[in-house]
C-alpha cells in the first residue's frame, strides 16, 4: 500500500511499487488530464508536481509519491499561479489538439514559481522537454510571458 | 467516464427519434455535390432539399442554449469551433451560447464530396461543409421566425432573428430560440433558404476564440486514452518487428505471473495481453516469449531500396504530364542542372499513441477513439466481430493529433480492438506504446526523385524532366480506382504533375515499387515531398539565370496566377532583399496544396553547422476565410510540422525492423529551435479552401533555399541534419 496526497486529498493504492506514478494517476485514480506520450521522459505530456516541483510522471515510480504532495492538471486551479497560467493560455488561445497541454501548462507553472519574469533563454530552457506536434511553441511563450505580466503586482 | 455512458442512450434515441423526443429543433440537409470545385458553387435550392429524416446538426435546449453536433473530427486543426461559426453565422446564435457535441456515423453525417462516408481529411471540412453548415444554420433561422411570426399572428416579413431571439420590432415582442425550437421543428423545411451576404456577416471572418480551449486547459477534454468502463481491461499488443510477419509460436509463462495480468490472447495482429491497468500489461507483454516468421519482409534495408529508387529513377516510367518534346528542350537548353533528391519514410507521430476502446455485447459493438474516418472503421469493425455495421457506434473523441494517420483505409487500429475485445470477452482498451506506435508503420512513403532542368539564353525555363519513384498510397485500399489512372496515382504526384510555372517541355513520370512497409496519407500527402523538389530546383534555374529567386517565379508565373498575390505579399512583409545580419539569408518557396496557395520566406543561419531557422514569414491565399486565427494556427502550425520533417525526421529499416522508436531517435522541433513566426493572410472573395495541410509543404524548400543563399550547397536530401554544413 502506498499513500500520498494528490490535489489536496488523500490516496492509497495497492500496486507493485516501481508502477510509473503516471499509471497510478490515470489507471487507478482515473484523473485523464495527465497523458501518456513517450514513456521515456521525452515529451513532457505526463508532466505533474510533486512537492510543488514538475516531474515527468511516466519515469517516477509511484513509491517516491510515498506521503507527499501530487497536484496534477485538475488540482492547479487551487494554486494562484496555476489559474493565473491556466488563464493566460485561455486568453493567448493556445491549445491545437491540446493532448500535449496539459503537461505544457504544469512545466510553465513552475518555471514561473522559480522565475516570475523569465526571459527568452528561461523559458526555452523550462519547456523544452515539453513537445507539441501541433506547434503552439510561439503561443506558449506568449503565454507564458502574458502570465507573468499577469502576476505582475507580486514581483 | 460517466459524462460518457450516459450520453449514449440518449444519442442513440437521438438518432432513432423524431424531433419531439429530444424536445428541440433538430434539422439536417443533405447537399449534393460532385467534385472539388462543386463545394463553393451555390446550389440551386431546388437540389439542396434532399432532406434526410431528422437527422440533427442543431438542438435547442429550452434555456436558449444551443448544441451544434459536428461531423468531422477535432484534432487541433479547429473545426469545433470553425462549422459552428458557420452555422451560427445563418442562425444568428448567441456564440457565447454554442455548445459542441461529436456526431455519430449516420449517412446525414457523411462527407459531401467524399460521398457515402464520414470522414475528416484533405483540409476539406471548412470548404466542404461552408454551403451545408450555412444552409442548415439559415433553414433553422427561417423556421424558427415562422413560428414565432404565427404565434404573434404577424406576417414573417416583419420578424427578424437576432441572438438567439426572434423579434418584432413594430410592436417591441420577442422570443427565444428555446421558446420557439418545439413549434418550429414541425415546419416543412424551407425550400428558397436565403443566404446571409457577406456584408452582413457577424461571426464568419473575425478572430474567434476556440470552444475546445477552456477544456484543454483544465485537463477535462476526453480523448481516446480517457475513456474508462466499469469492468474494462488494459490491452497491450506485441506485433511483429517485421511488417508482414506472424507468430509461429509463443510462450506466456512469465507473462501471466505479473500480478493484474488477466490473460494473454493470440490475435491477428499478434499476441494480446490484458491486465487491470496499462503497467502491468506492458511489463507482461515484454515478458512475452515469441518466435515470429517473419516473411520476406525481414530482407528491407533503406540502403537497398535507395538502390532500387535510384536505379529506376533513371528509367522512364508511367507518364503524369507532358508537354512538348523533353529529350528536344534538353538538347536545345542553354544551361541544364540535374540532380537526385531523397526524403524519408516519415511517422505522423500524434503525441497521443493510438488507442481504442471497445465494449462488444453479442449484438451491439461501441467502440470509443479518435478517428478520421468513422464509417470505415465502424464497418471494419463489424466485419472483424460478426455484426451488422449498424449495430457497431463509433464514438468520436478528441484526436491527440491525427495528421491523416487516424484515417486508416484498412481500419488498422480499430480492427485490432475490435478482434482483441472478441478474444478478451470484456471491455477493454487497446494502448499503444509510443515505440508501438513508430513501429506500426503507415509512414509517409519514402521517395527518390531524379529531375533535370535547364533555361534558354534569356534565363527563361524551357525544359523541366522529372521523375518520381515511390510506394504508392492509394494501391491495395478502397481508393484505388478512383485515385489510381493509367499506372498513376494521384497522390504520388500532386504537386509534381502541376508545376505552375510556363515551362514548354515538360515532362513527370512515376514508378511506383511495392513493398511490404505501410504507407498512408501524411499531412499534405504528396505535396509533403513534391514541394521539395519543384521549389528547390525553380530556385536553382533562378540561380542558373543569374536572377532573384522571387523575381524569376514571378517571370515565369502565368500572368493570372492566383501563386503570384501570396508570393508577392511574403516578400513585401519579409522585406525580401533588405540586408540581413551578417551569416543570415533568406529562402523563399511558393506552394499550392489543397486548392490553397502558401509562400513562405525563412530566415536561415549556421550554428556549429546546424541550421537555425530564425524567422519565418507566410503568406496564404485560402479564399474567404471563416477564423482568422484558426488561419494562423494551422499555418504556423503546418510549418513546425514540416520543419519537423525536414530538420530531423526520418524512418529507416535495417533487416526489416524500424530504427527509430522513440522521440529520441526520433526527433520533433522542440521549442528551443522554435522560429519566429508571421502569417499573412490574402484577402478574398473566393470560396473557402483547405488550410490544415497547405503551411507544410513550402517549408522544408524555403529553408534548403536559404541554405543555398548562405552557403553554396544545395540540400537535396531530408532530413538536413544528415548533411554536413561549414
Amino acid at each position: 500500500m502506498i499513500s500520498f496526497t494528490i490535489n489536496g486529498k488523500d490516496a492509497t493504492v495497492d500496486v507493485s511499487p516501481d508502477t510509473p506514478l503516471l499509471w497510478v494517476i490515470r489507471d487507478h485514480l482515473q484523473l485523464t488530464g495527465t497523458k501518456f506520450g513517450c514513456g521515456m521522459a521525452q515529451c513532457g505530456a505526463c508532466t505533474v508536481h510533486l512537492d510543488g516541483k514538475a516531474v515527468r510522471s511516466c519515469q517516477t515510480p509511484v513509491s517516491a509519491a510515498s506521503g507527499r504532495q501530487v497536484t496534477t492538471i485538475e488540482g492547479l486551479a487551487e494554486f494562484a499561479l496555476g489559474k493565473t497560467v491556466q488563464t493566460a493560455w485561455e486568453e493567448v488561445d493556445v491549445p491545437q489538439c491540446g493532448y500535449c497541454q496539459s503537461g505544457q501548462i504544469m512545466s510553465a507553472t513552475a518555471l514561473l514559481k522559480e522565475h516570475p519574469h523569465p526571459n527568452e533563454a528561461q523559458i526555452s530552457a523550462a519547456m523544452d522537454g515539453n513537445l507539441c506536434r501541433c506547434g503552439t511553441y510561439n503561443r506558449i511563450r506568449a503565454a507564458i510571458q502574458k502570465a507573468a505580466e499577469m502576476q505582475g503586482g507580486a514581483k | 467516464m460517466n459524462d460518457l455512458t450516459v450520453q449514449d442512450p440518449s444519442r442513440r434515441q437521438f438518432l432513432q427519434g423524431s424531433a419531439a423526443l429530444v424536445g428541440g429543433l433538430v434539422i439536417g440537409f443533405y447537399l449534393p455535390m460532385k467534385g472539388n470545385r462543386a463545394i463553393a458553387a451555390e446550389v440551386p435550392a431546388t437540389q439542396a432539399q434532399k432532406v434526410y429524416p431528422p437527422n440533427a446538426f442543431i438542438r435547442i435546449a429550452p434555456d436558449d442554449s444551443i448544441t451544434i453536433i459536428v461531423n468531422k473530427s477535432e484534432m487541433g486543426q479547429g473545426v469545433y469551433t470553425s462549422l459552428p461559426m458557420m452555422l451560427a453565422e445563418e442562425l444568428e446564435a448567441d456564440w457565447s451560447r454554442i455548445r459542441v457535441e461529436a456526431a455519430p456515423v449516420a449517412p446525414v453525417y457523411n462527407h459531401t464530396v467524399f460521398g457515402g462516408i464520414m470522414l475528416t481529411g484533405g483540409s476539406t471540412s471548412v470548404a466542404s461543409s461552408w454551403d451545408q453548415f450555412r444552409r442548415v444554420g439559415a433553414s433553422a433561422r427561417m423556421m424558427l421566425i415562422r413560428a414565432a411570426a404565427q404565434q404573434w399572428g404577424v406576417p414573417e416579413s416583419e420578424c427578424r432573428a437576432e441572438m438567439s431571439q426572434v423579434i418584432h420590432a413594430a410592436s417591441g415582442r420577442r422570443l427565444g430560440y428555446g421558446a420557439l425550437a418545439d413549434a418550429a421543428a414541425k415546419f416543412p423545411l424551407p425550400v428558397n433558404v436565403e443566404l446571409k451576404q457577406p456584408k452582413d456577416f457577424k461571426i464568419i471572418g473575425k478572430p474567434t476564440k476556440r470552444l475546445d480551449t477552456p477544456e484543454k486547459v483544465n485537463g477535462s477534454a476526453k480523448f481516446g486514452l480517457d475513456v474508462y468502463l466499469p469492468g474494462m481491461l488494459i490491452v497491450v499488443v506485441a506485433r511483429s518487428p517485421v511488417f508482414g510477419g506472424k507468430v509461429k509460436r509463443f510462450d506466456a509463462t512469465e507473462a501471466l505471473k505479473v500480478p493484474g495480468v488477466q490473460g494473454v490472447y493470440r490475435v491477428p495482429t499478434g499476441v494480446a495481453v490484458a491486465a487491470t491497468g496499462f503497467w502491468p500489461a506492458k511489463v507482461a507483454r515484454d515478458l512475452l516469449k515469441i518466435e515470429w516468421d517473419e516473411g520476406p519482409g525481414a530482407t528491407l534495408s533503406t540502403p537497398g531500396m535507395r538502390a532500387e529508387y535510384v536505379e529506376l529513377s533513371m528509367k522512364p516510367g508511367a507518364v503524369a504530364r507532358k508537354e512538348g518534346d523533353v529529350a528536344q528542350g534538353i538538347r536545345d537548353a542553354y544551361k541544364t542542372v540535374s540532380a537526385e533528391y531523397e526524403v524519408p519514410y516519415l511517422a505522423h507521430a500524434t503525441m497521443e499513441p493510438l488507442n481504442v476502446a471497445v465494449d462488444l455485447k453479442p449484438d451491439h459493438c461501441d467502440i470509443w477513439t479518435g478517428t478520421q474516418f468513422q464509417t470505415v472503421d465502424r464497418n471494419s469493425a463489424a466485419q472483424a466481430v460478426g455484426l451488422k455495421p449498424e449495430q457497431v457506434e463509433v464514438h468520436t473523441m478528441y484526436l491527440g493529433g491525427g495528421f491523416g494517420r487516424r484515417a486508416n483505409p484498412h481500419s488498422d487500429f480499430v480492427t485490432e480492438a475490435a478482434q482483441v475485445a472478441k478474444a478478451v470477452g470484456k471491455p477493454i482498451k487497446v494502448v499503444w506504446t509510443r515505440e508501438d506506435d513508430m513501429h506500426g508503420g503507415y509512414y509517409r512513403p519514402m521517395w527518390v526523385d531524379h529531375i533535370e532542368a535547364g533555361i534558354a539564353k534569356d534565363g527563361k525555363a524551357v525544359v523541366w524532366k522529372h521523375t518520381i519513384v515511390g510506394q504508392s498510397i492509394m494501391a491495395g485500399t478502397p481508393f484505388e480506382s478512383m485515385m489510381t489512372k493509367d499506372g498513376v496515382d494521384a497522390a504520388s504526384v500532386e504537386g509534381a504533375a502541376q508545376v505552375p510555372y510556363l515551362i514548354p517541355n515538360l515532362q513527370v513520370d512515376l514508378h511506383s515499387p511495392k513493398h511490404v512497409v505501410p504507407v498512408q496519407w501524411w499531412r499534405s500527402v504528396g505535396h509533403s515531398h513534391t514541394a521539395f523538389i519543384v521549389e528547390t530546383m525553380v530556385d536553382e534555374l533562378a540561380h542558373l539565370a543569374g536572377k532573384d529567386p522571387v523575381a524569376y517565379r514571378l517571370a515565369i508565373l502565368p500572368a493570372d496566377s492566383r501563386y503570384r498575390g501570396v508570393l508577392k505579399l511574403a516578400a513585401k512583409k519579409a522585406g525580401w532583399g533588405k540586408k540581413l545580419p551578417k551569416g543570415h539569408a533568406y529562402g523563399v518557396a511558393v506552394h499550392k496544396s489543397f486548392e490553397s496557395y502558401v509562400a513562405e520566406i525563412a530566415e536561415v543561419s549556421l550554428e556549429k553547422g546546424k541550421i537555425r531557422v530564425h524567422r519565418v514569414v507566410g503568406a496564404v491565399d485560402c479564399g474567404r476565410v471563416v477564423n482568422p486565427d484558426g488561419v494562423r494556427q494551422q499555418v504556423e502550425g503546418g510549418m513546425v510540422y514540416g520543419l519537423s520533417a525536414a530538420l530531423h525526421g526520418a524512418i529507416t529499416l535495417e533487416n526489416g525492423r524500424v530504427q527509430q522508436s522513440n522521440f529520441d531517435t526520433y526527433t520533433p522541433l522542440r521549442i528551443s529551435e522554435m522560429p519566429r513566426v508571421e502569417v499573412h493572410i490574402l484577402e478574398s472573395s473566393e470560396p473557402p479552401t483547405g488550410i490544415g495541410e497547405p503551411g507544410v509543404p513550402p517549408i522544408g524548400p524555403a529553408v534548403a533555399n536559404a541554405v543555398f543563399a548562405l552557403t553554396g550547397k544545395r540540400l537535396r536530401r531530408m532530413p538536413f541534419d544528415r548533411e554536413k554544413l561549414a
